[in-house]
């Protein structure tokens, strides 16, 4: 046994070292955590647990099925498809009344419009109604208004009379279900939401190209300049950095509006006529060009501190050995500037992503982005849940965006200046 | 990077291109901020430079929209200017109620960003810190996420807990969104930091205490004044969480102009935006300062 | 007994003034912010010593519905259309006001005589009478001035941008007109799909040539910037650009949509109090006739109407600038509340997948 222990390396006070390395190991983590554990509280708290409740709301909705206890009860004593029989009819006229007393109407009707438009005003109207209908009910609310009739609005009302359901997101993704329950693209004309993704992914990959195309040669020169004079012209793009978001947007109104300074210019150098002023502003165009000034310096950052470790010899060498300019460029600096064009391009394409300032206040119609729609569902049609659920998809989207910027650059080598 | 001597006519046509394409971006980068300076002094209620100004005739120049940033929302904005019309701006104008709001809730949202942003950049540069990437990922989230999601997110959060439509409430959403700044440059300071530097300390015995506020803090101070500052910009600038989840009592800087801009982009807007050019300028330079000192401290020079 | 009437009106004010000091009002902002300023709010706070808050929103129906729906509720009175005061009352969101409270005429009519015909809802009470009109810029149009709601959509007869409502009730019902139904039956017409298809339609020949607006003070200032030549626009602040700012613009009264705006209060507001006493004041017949001397909207009131003048310069009669004028009124679509309440969430949700289209 001696054997053993006068085998095993100790510590002064007699304990196994490897035990206490473990402990004062331990130790160390245990005070690491405790530094980082009041922020990442705080921010849980304030952040992470908002957003968890916000997008819960994208597969949670009560207002149906809360409202319609009767309803529910006929849903679920009955399998989907049946014909909805005296019974049924004679559950709706209960509900209606509860609505009525307790003027929910008009907030039921609003969740099934969301399934299917054009049904609101059925709810509310019959609620108005609903006390002096008689047995039969069924002939009763057919006579009223021949559209409690159709198949599709028992079928989303079954759907709405559980709060939990994926419609919404369904909706995100331009889609509904027909007669028989089954998942099918909504009709010509309502579909907009794959479009506005769609435009969004567009007009954020057209911004970060853009950064990309203007970013490249400053960086470039900014890198390659003497110390004291790359420090004054790093000031230019450090200024707009510093800048309000608000105030850049300002700028660009002023710039680019009809009676403004760009088509002002522009007429007093001929190039247009008064009357052939261009329209820059209210549409994609001011967006494009307003996101692109205010996210270049995201691109010339990390693009300039992977180019100043560059050591100018390689190119050197490159043309000493005969290559072209060109071909110096493209096979030794080019590849060499990849980590910086990515680190720049990953960050650009996730901040315009999710961009709603700018094109809000410049962008028109037709130059809003998926955050704009997210906006006005919050704000102006309240359909919360469709908002979440929007949400929800465009927030997927740039955490796969994040890890990979994550992966591919390392989230603590993210510069800033 | 001067032009060699041994440069083709096809070089050298490149190499002047090439500074004109970087002398047209930089303008491009710093025009839209520079413009609204002189507009800003503009008499005629427009947003192009009248021929007076042009003609840098003094009666094209005036200070109107300055004034009207005070005399906005006054009671009296027409009596005379004694003390108790001063009073009537400090206490009613809209621009400076919205002035102090900024102020309150930039102050303090920066301190509680600062604070906790700075510790647990100490914690998660220790080598010994478990998970260290995925947090890292959780805490500069803040910055990645969409502002419209973590404005609705907040807004829901709010109402229920009773946070919304208060300063306090406002000051957690805006530390939020700071933090990830601090985090960001505090470590990049500690990259740098020689950990023996503490140990030396802890020998001499000094304790933590001692260690920390004689030796890391004069170290990493530069990275975290320029952390506040940015946390401080992020607040000062932050219009869509005050959207959502602020009454007309926190109304900040950025919020009225948003509503001038909708509204009605008089040049007092871009009095404002010049205001607000100066006060970046100003904070730049003090980054940009601090930089070069904590460069000099750590003795990395430039190469 | 007169003596304590006026001891006890006294008593109740002090009481206000140190109870409840403050009331918010969420109203359009801009020149119709302004003429309630003026109108309501300071006689207000001189006669009660509560101070009035004001907030300006696009539609003050969108922030109300959104803070009674969240439970967080910060503002006492909202200024709304006719359709969203009975929608939101329908649905429990607002505080039934009974008109017998309300102040009678100088002459003694009782308030629900003295309004103008459904200006008095459960839970709402009108103040203004006003219209969605066509304005143009004089200076652009030399060859001929535009005379109708058709003239809007005729982009070669009169060239540029024109301004509209992002929403669906502004913009519907003036491609209907200008496509030659009727103003009396715009809404049999809009009832129906094929309607509705019409009205787009119609919308889609000046799609790619419209601005967009979504606050009331924008479209002057469109105008005025030269982003739009024509534009539809509240008549009030079209007014307030032509006859107080002296810009050369234009109204074409063809075509005019006619609405009513009301005060209503929610449930759980901050100052429920104060808010009543704010709408009674503000309601009330000097108070209306007052405001049209700020804005050409016609008060609510019919005592109001024989008490309004001329606009604050002195010199111009406000008569001819009211959307009630008679010859104002020609082609006017009146306002179908009902209509709207139950078909405004469906109508508008078409109009933005027409729109992001």
């Amino acid at each position: 046994m001696t054997d053993v222990s006068a085998s095993i390396l100790t510590t002064a006070d007699g304990k196994p070292l490897k035990a206490a390395l473990a402990a004062s190991q331990a130790r160390a983590r245990r005070k690491a955590f405790m530094l980082v554990a009041p922020l990442f509280l705080f921010v849980v708290i304030t952040f992470v647990i908002p957003i968890g409740q916000m997008l819960f709301q994208s597969v949670y909705n009560d207002t149906f099925s809360a409202t319609a206890p009767a309803l529910r009860q006929w849903f679920d004593e009955n399998p989907p498809g049946t014909e909805p029989d005296e019974a049924a009819y004679a559950a709706l006229v209960s509900d209606l009344r509860l609505m009525r007393e307790e003027r929910s109407a008009g907030a039921a009707g609003t969740r099934i419009n969301y399934d299917i438009s054009g049904t609101r005003s059925m709810f509310t109207g019959m609620a108005r109604k609903a006390d002096k209908l008689e047995p039969p009910y069924k002939e009763a609310v057919l006579a009223e208004d021949k559209k409690w009739d159709n198949p599709d609005v028992w079928r989303a009302m079954r759907s709405a009379s559980s709060p939990f359901t994926i419609d919404f997101y369904l909706a995100a993704l331009d889609m509904t279900r027909d007669e028989t329950g089954s998942i099918v693209g909504v009709k010509e004309g309502q579909a907009v939401y794959k479009m506005l993704f769609g435009r969004t992914l567009f007009l954020s990959a057209l911004i970060t190209v853009m950064c990309m195309a203007l970013a490249f040669p400053i960086a470039h020169m900014l890198a390659t300049l003497p110390m004291a004079k790359s420090n004054l012209l790093m000031i230019l793009v450090l200024l707009p950095f510093w800048t309000s978001l608000l105030v850049r947007t300002t700028s660009w109104m002023v710039l680019l509006q009809s009676q403004g300074v760009v088509n002002d210019f522009l007429v007093w150098a001929g190039i247009v006529g008064d009357d052939g002023r261009i329209q820059m502003m209210y549409n994609q165009i001011g967006t494009v060009v307003a996101m692109t000034h205010i996210l270049l310096p995201f691109m010339v950052l990390p693009l300039y501190s992977v180019m100043r470790t560059i050591p100018p010899s390689y190119v050197r060498a490159a043309r000493s050995l005969g290559a072209t300019s060109w071909t110096a460029f493209r096979r030794i600096y080019l590849p060499q500037t990849l980590p910086g064009i990515g680190a720049g391009a990953l960050l650009v394409f996730i901040l315009a992503v999710g961009y709603y300032i700018t094109p809000a206040l410049v962008g028109g119609a037709d130059g809003q982005l998926i955050s704009n729609l997210i906006a006005f569902h919050m704000q102006k049609s309240l359909n919360w849940s469709l908002a979440a659920a929007l949400a929800a998809l465009l927030l997927g989207g740039i955490l796969i965006l994040y890890w990979l910027y994550d992966r591919l650059v390392g989230i603590d080598n993210m510069k800033l200046g | 990077m001067a032009l060699p001597t041994y440069a083709s006519p096809l070089e050298k046509a490149w190499y002047y291109t090439y500074h004109v394409i970087c002398a047209l971006i930089f303008l491009f980068l710093i025009a839209p901020i520079l413009i609204v300076m002189p507009l800003s002094f503009n008499a005629e209620p427009y947003f192009t430079f009248s021929d007076k100004m042009l003609a840098f005739d003094p009666e094209g120049y005036s200070m109107r929209w300055y004034d009207s940033l005070l005399t906005f929302g006054m009671i009296a904005p027409d009596a005379v200017r004694d003390g108790s019309w001063w009073a009537d701006a400090w206490h009613n104008a809209k621009w400076v109620q919205a002035a102090k709001n900024s102020v309150i809730i930039g102050f303090f949202s920066t301190l509680l960003a600062t604070i906790l942003g700075t510790l647990a950049a100490l914690g998660l540069s220790r080598p010994e810190m478990p998970f260290r990437r995925a947090i890292m990922a959780v805490l500069i989230s803040p910055m990645i996420v969409p502002i419209i999601i973590t404005a609705t997110g907040l807004f829901f959060f709010y109402s229920k807990t009773g946070l919304a439509n208060s300063y306090p409430g406002i000051i957690l959403a805006h530390a939020t969104l700071g933090i990830p700044f601090v985090i960001i440059t505090v470590t990049a300071t500690l990259i740098g930091f020689d950990h023996s530097l503490s140990r030396a300390a802890a020998s001499l015995g000094a304790n933590p205490r001692t260690t920390f506020f004689k030796v890391i803090m004069p170290l990493i101070l530069p990275g975290v004044v320029s952390g506040a500052l940015f946390a401080f910009v992020t607040s000062f600038d932050e219009v869509v969480v005050v959207l959502f989840v602020a009454d007309h009592s926190q109304q900040t800087i950025p919020r009225q102009m948003w509503n001038g801009i909708r509204e009605q982009i008089s040049p007092a807007i871009l009095a404002v935006a010049t205001i607000l050019v100066i006060i970046s300028i100003a904070l730049l330079t003090t980054v940009e300062l601090l930089r070069r000192r904590s460069e000099r401290l750590r003795g990395v020079t430039p190469h | 007994m007169k003596k304590m009437l006026i001891l006890s009106t006294a008593l109740v004010a002090t009481g206000f003034a140190a109870s409840a000091q403050e009331v918010v009002v969420v109203s359009w902002g801009g020149a119709y912010e302004a003429s309630q300023v003026e109108a309501y709010n300071k006689p207000f706070t001189e006669k009660t010593g509560i101070k009035v808050t004001m907030v300006a929103a696009d539609n003050p129906a969108s922030p109300l519905k959104a803070q009674v729906e969240a439970g967080n509720v910060t503002a006492d009175v909202f200024d709304i259309e006719v359709s969203d005061a009975i929608r939101l009352c329908d649905e429990g969101a607002l505080v039934e006001i009974d008109p017998a409270i309300l102040p009678p005429a100088p002459d003694g009519t009782p308030a629900i005589d003295d309004f103008v015909d459904g200006a008095l809802r459960d839970c709402a009470v009108a103040n203004i009478v006003w219209g969605t009109v066509i304005a143009y810029d004089t200076t652009k149009f030399p060859n001929g001035q535009p005379m109708t709601a058709a003239d809007f959509f005729d982009l070669e007869g009169f060239p540029g941008k024109r301004g509209l409502p992002k929403n669906a009730k502004r913009t519907l019902y003036l491609a209907l007109i200008a496509d030659g139904v009727p103003a009396a039956e715009i809404y049999d017409v809009l009832g129906t799909d094929e309607g509705v298809a019409r009205a787009f339609a119609k919308l889609d020949t000046i799609k790619d040539s419209v601005v967009w607006w979504e606050a009331g003070a924008q479209p002057p200032q469109l105008l005025a910037d030269g982003e739009v030549t024509m534009s539809t626009v509240y008549n009030g602040r079209i007014f307030d650009a032509i006859v107080a700012e002296g810009k050369p613009f234009d109204i074409v009264w063809d075509g005019q949509y006619m609405d009513l705006d009301m005060f209503a209060i929610p449930k759980n507001s901050p100052n429920p109090e104060a808010a009543m006493e704010y709408l009674k004041f503000a309601t009330d017949t000097e108070r209306l006739a007052g405001q049209a001397s700020y804005i050409s909207y016609g008060p609510a009131r019919k005592s109001s109407a024989a008490l309004v003048g001329k606009y604050k310069d002195g010199v111009t009669d406000m008569a001819p600038h009211m959307p009630t004028n008679p010859e104002n009124m020609q082609n006017a679509v009146l306002d179908d509340p009902e209509f709207w309440a139950d078909h405004d969430v469906e109508l508008n949700e078409l109009f933005n997948a027409w729109l992001a289209g």
